[in-house]
């Protein structure tokens, strides 16, 4: 178990190193950083001066030992705009994000395993039809195309939610709702798909020769076999959730990690989007091993998940 | 055939009280070729105490015919007339909540396989007390105590240490003791076995058909034994229904049916087993294979394999009838023997 | 009776038993006709057209092909040509004639217009970037497959290293860095998708290549190339190009995300994420300059989904049965013979 986990640790941490080593070749990539850095109107001697201060004209091996001490000292440097430690900007925004993200991961998963479960008792039968196009739609709708809809029809013409912010709990209700659909989605024909072979297996005979009814069959039987492939999409999902997260943020003004990184984009400010991407990264890496954690639990053979992308 | 004869057999007696008794039972099977029918007017009695074998090649209707009894079909397979009764209730008009009444504490099944029959996530001990969790409403910690005493009834060592172990942890001989186990955990009168050695060791077979019969024993079970086994036939069952493409082609006492069969595919099997042939001579077999179902001839189901095979095999499907034997044994007339052929009369020595 | 009961290969150890290999296998249908499909296997197109839902996506998708390549020519420089005395005019107005049937945008351009310029667009980032990660992610993954070992193991943890980040932050990055000009939109987006055939790619291979018919060829002497080119390679296509479909759609939508951010496309270029990101500033005066571009990419992605759905089906023998599975008998039927003769 230990051992395990251990090495699920080890190679979730792979990616977080290329992520690390990533940034910093790609920062390195375009020739002088001070382009990327600075904005695109400064002058010579403001770039003279930040290749300077930065330690750019220092040979690569010493700028990588900076680069990576930085990084062990959460210092990526000052924003161009507010002039804020790069860092504590990004620590700052992520509540946000991780509070949009948990509360959408565990809405979805919870309508997608009534959904999917609904729909799988029954393979091709009217609940699995409506819930297999229904699913379909959901994974096929661009979020921010529907948050723009979602504002169109709520916010804009019917005047009920606001267009946007974190004041009050209306103003959850449009960015879950967009954030919720693909993972939703998604989720939904995973679950049911799972389920489906689940049911179909002879420990379900066996468990209705006992004389167990539909509902101990699938909230006894078959969820828990059915769980690991939803926890790795899920897992996946969440790490999609990102990607959507960036998108309703700036849509909806949501004062999180996403916004932070677009913001950092359309106003070059480097050190920011560099710190948003790493604690961004750091995070996935965490969620990893909680998923695998989770599969622990799940299974006592902690068999290899098996899922089809 | 002195092996075959000299198996021990019991004596089916009449008086026994009949546990199951399928009559006409057809089960439909959807397919793209349209339906076919897999199992076509079954009949058959259990008896408490006595095991009756269900015989025939996979593919024959036997195992279809075992699922349709336990209300355990595929989805794609229906029930399509007959009756199955089991003590007196026709289990195929129940509702399935009804049915769900009787799968635990009146009828039982083993599964072939134990190792995809049980439940991979769950500890052996949740799985057995299950039965008594849903019929008899008990705490998961009463129902843990039920499991151990399953355990050692069916002769695992250590219940109480094993208890919480999970299926992977088990051999394949102590999963299929627990499959065991869980099938007759409320003491059902009727218990299916569905192959429940073709997984195991030769060595290993011998000692659960054992704890089968000892079970059976112990609380006057019918058991029902689905099988492609011969030997296992002639040594662990009292009456036999020979299936032949989802027909049964022949019925009676095993040491009947095996001494003199009376339809000609039941003589073939015999003859086929290497211990039954002289040694050196050249094994019997039987020509061709068994048909498609979707191809299954108007006449009789057997007459593109059948030796004797006549004008009105091929116009005419033999009915299941009984049949007259001149051999003292069943000539008292106590035991029902059928065969379904138009010449079982011929094939009497 | 004098032929042998069953070829010696299959004879059990303990011949009491019935020959099994002579099964009936009516509790399989599947494989009973995945058997039977080799010799009169419906065409995939007839197969097709007998599904409405799919026919009617493909034909979603073919209108769609039509347009990205004909439309731009029909609608000549309608699309950039402003008017403003037909600024902001609505949809579904047949005075306006038919080009600002959808509608026109505050210079007075044809919202149609645009929407066909875009669809090329769209699709010229979309299809290229799907292509490249099949054909690389598909031959890299059973290659690693087919040798495994460690070219497996480190092809894996590529992957790993690649999916286990969020594409769109992987795009800012790079996009960030290097211009957000369509070529590096296409790279970036293959880059990000290769792992999925990759992953999907080497399973297939990893298991046909212990397949008897591998070997077979291996001891005839083929090289592993050739091996994989003639016999694995054919296998797995249909479960990757069926998997492209889908990626089809993932890759439209990840384009028009990355549009509507303002690091995809960039203006004069049009697509239809970056229709709806220009339109979304209109939305309280004039809604259709973000909803009907809108409408193309959900229309486009749920018949890209459905033929998807359709294709792993269909292209899947032993899945292939169900799409001629016969419906569930409402009637039962009156049990015609009577019981057996006891009476």
């Amino acid at each position: 178990m230990l051992t395990y986990l251990r090495k699920r640790i080890l190679s979730s941490a792979l990616p977080l190193v290329v992520v690390i080593v990533g940034v910093f070749a790609l920062a390195r990539l375009t020739g002088n950083p001070a382009t990327l850095y600075l904005p695109l109107n400064a002058t010579e001697q403001m770039r003279a001066d930040f290749t300077a201060r930065m330690g750019l004209d220092q040979p690569l091996l010493v700028q990588m030992a900076d680069y990576f001490g930085g990084v062990l000292r959460l210092d990526f440097g000052e924003s161009l705009r507010t002039g804020e430690s790069a860092a504590a900007m990004a620590l700052r925004a992520f509540p946000a994000t991780l509070q949009l993200a948990a509360t959408t991961m565990v809405l979805a998963i919870i309508l997608a395993v009534i959904v999917g479960c609904w729909a799988a008792l029954k393979p091709n039968g009217v609940a699995d039809r409506i819930s297999s196009f229904v699913s379909m739609a959901a994974a096929s709708i661009p979020d921010f195309w529907l948050a723009i809809v979602g504002i169109w029809i709520f916010a804009i013409t019917l005047g009920w939610l606001p267009t946007s912010g974190v004041n009050g709990s209306e103003a959850w209700v449009l960015p879950i709702a967009t954030l919720l659909l693909r993972p939703f989605g998604v989720l939904v024909q995973i679950v049911r798909g799972a389920m489906v072979s689940a049911l179909s297996e002879p420990y379900i005979k066996l468990a209705r020769s006992k004389g167990a009814g539909d509902v101990r069959i699938v909230t006894h039987h078959a969820l828990r076999n059915a769980a690991a492939p939803a926890l790795t999409v899920a897992g996946d999902l969440t790490v999609g959730l990102v990607n959507g997260a960036v998108v309703v943020e700036t849509i909806f003004g949501w004062p999180g990690i996403g916004k932070l990184m677009i913001d950092s984009i359309l106003q070059r400010d480097f050190a920011v989007l560099q710190a948003a991407v790493l604690l961004t990264a750091v995070a996935i890496f965490v969620l990893n091993i909680l998923i695998d954690l989770g599969y622990a639990l799940l299974d006592a053979r902690v068999r290899p998940a098996t899922v089809k992308a | 055939m002195s092996t075959v004869t000299a198996a021990e057999t019991t004596t089916t007696d009449r008086s026994l009280p009949v546990v199951l008794k399928v009559e006409g039972l057809n089960v439909d099977l959807r397919t793209p070729r349209g339906t076919v029918r897999a199992v076509d007017n079954v009949g058959f009695e259990a008896r408490a105490g006595q095991t009756l074998a269900l015989l025939g090649e996979s593919g024959c209707g036997k195992s279809m015919t075992a699922k349709a009894v336990a209300g355990l079909l595929d989805p794609i397979a229906d029930v399509d007339g007959g009756e199955i009764l089991l003590n007196g209730t026709d289990l195929a008009r129940l509702s399935p909540k009804q049915r769900r009444k009787f799968a635990g504490p009146e009828l039982g099944i083993v599964f072939q396989d134990a190792l995809t029959a049980l439940n991979p996530v769950y500890p052996v001990g949740a799985q057995l007390g299950e039965a008594f969790r849903i019929h008899h409403g008990l705490s998961a910690k009463e129902a843990k105590a039920k499991a151990v005493d399953l355990m050692r009834r069916v002769g695992i060592p250590e219940p109480e240490a094993r208890v919480n172990a999970y299926p992977h942890q088990f051999s394949g001989g102590m999963r299929q003791r627990i499959l065991i186990a869980m099938a007759v955990a409320l003491n059902p009168k009727l218990l299916i076995a569905d192959e429940p050695t073709t997984a195991l060791d030769v060595t290993v077979q011998a000692q659960i058909m054992a704890l089968l019969k000892s079970l059976r024993e112990e609380s006057d079970m019918a058991v029902v034994l689905i099988t492609h086994d011969l030997a296992v036939v002639a040594e662990e069952a009292d009456t036999v229904a020979v299936m032949y493409a989802g027909n049964v082609v022949e019925t009676g006492r095993v040491a009947d049916v095996f001494a003199s069969p009376r339809h000609p595919y039941t003589k073939g099997l015999l003859e086929s087993v290497p211990v039954n042939a002289e040694r050196g001579a050249e094994l019997n077999s039987i020509p061709g294979s068994p048909p498609e179902l979707h191809k299954i001839p108007a006449g009789c189901v057997y007459q593109d394999r059948c030796p004797l095979v006549q004008e009105v095999c091929r116009a005419e499907r033999p009915k299941l009838l009984p049949v007259v034997s001149k051999e003292p044994a069943a000539a008292d007339g106590a035991t029902p023997r059928a065969a379904a052929c138009h010449f079982s009369e011929e094939l009497d020595k | 009776m004098a032929t042998p009961l069953v070829q010696p290969g299959h004879q059990p150890p303990t011949s009491d038993a019935l020959p099994e290999p002579f099964a009936v296998p009516p509790l399989e249908p599947p494989a009973a006709e995945a058997a039977e499909a080799g010799d009169k296997k419906p065409g995939l197109f007839r197969l097709l057209l007998r599904d409405k839902f799919a026919t009617a996506a493909a034909a979603v998708l073919v209108l769609v092909g039509l347009t990205a390549v004909f439309g731009p020519a029909l609608m000549g420089d309608l699309a950039t040509k402003q008017n403003l005395l037909f600024a902001n005019k609505p949809p579904f107005n047949p005075a306006n004639g038919w080009e600002y049937f959808l509608g026109s945008d505050s210079l007075g351009r044809s919202v149609l217009a645009r929407l066909v310029i875009a669809t090329r667009t769209t699709v010229a980032v979309a299809l290229p970037a799907v292509a490249i990660a099949l054909v690389i992610g598909s031959l890299w993954g059973v290659w690693a497959g087919y040798h495994r070992g460690w070219r497996e193991t480190v092809s894996m943890r590529v992957a790993d290293v690649i999916m286990s980040f969020p594409s769109l932050l992987l795009a800012v990055v790079v996009l960030y860095v290097f211009n957000p000009s369509i070529a590096n939109i296409v790279l970036i987006l293959a880059l990000t998708r290769i792992p999925i055939y990759l992953r999907t790619a080497r399973a297939e291979s990893a298991e046909l290549q212990s397949r008897t018919f591998v070997d077979a060829a291996r001891t005839f002497g083929a090289k592993p190339n050739a091996i994989i080119g003639r016999h694995v390679v054919p296998i797995v296509l249909p479960t990757l190009l069926t998997l492209a479909t889908l990626e089809f759609c993932y890759v439209m939508l990840a384009e028009s995300s990355l549009s509507f951010l303002g690091i995809g496309i960039q203006p004069p270029d049009v697509s239809w994420g970056l229709m709806v990101s220009q339109g979304r500033q209109y939305l309280q005066t004039a809604w259709w300059l973000s909803i009907f571009p809108g409408l193309a990419i959900v229309i486009t992605t749920i018949a890209a989904n459905m033929l998807a759905a359709w294709l792993r089906i269909a292209t899947d023998p032993a899945q292939r049965w169900r799409l001629a599975l016969p419906r569930k008998r409402l009637i039962a039927r009156i049990p015609a013979k009577t019981v057996e003769g006891d009476k």
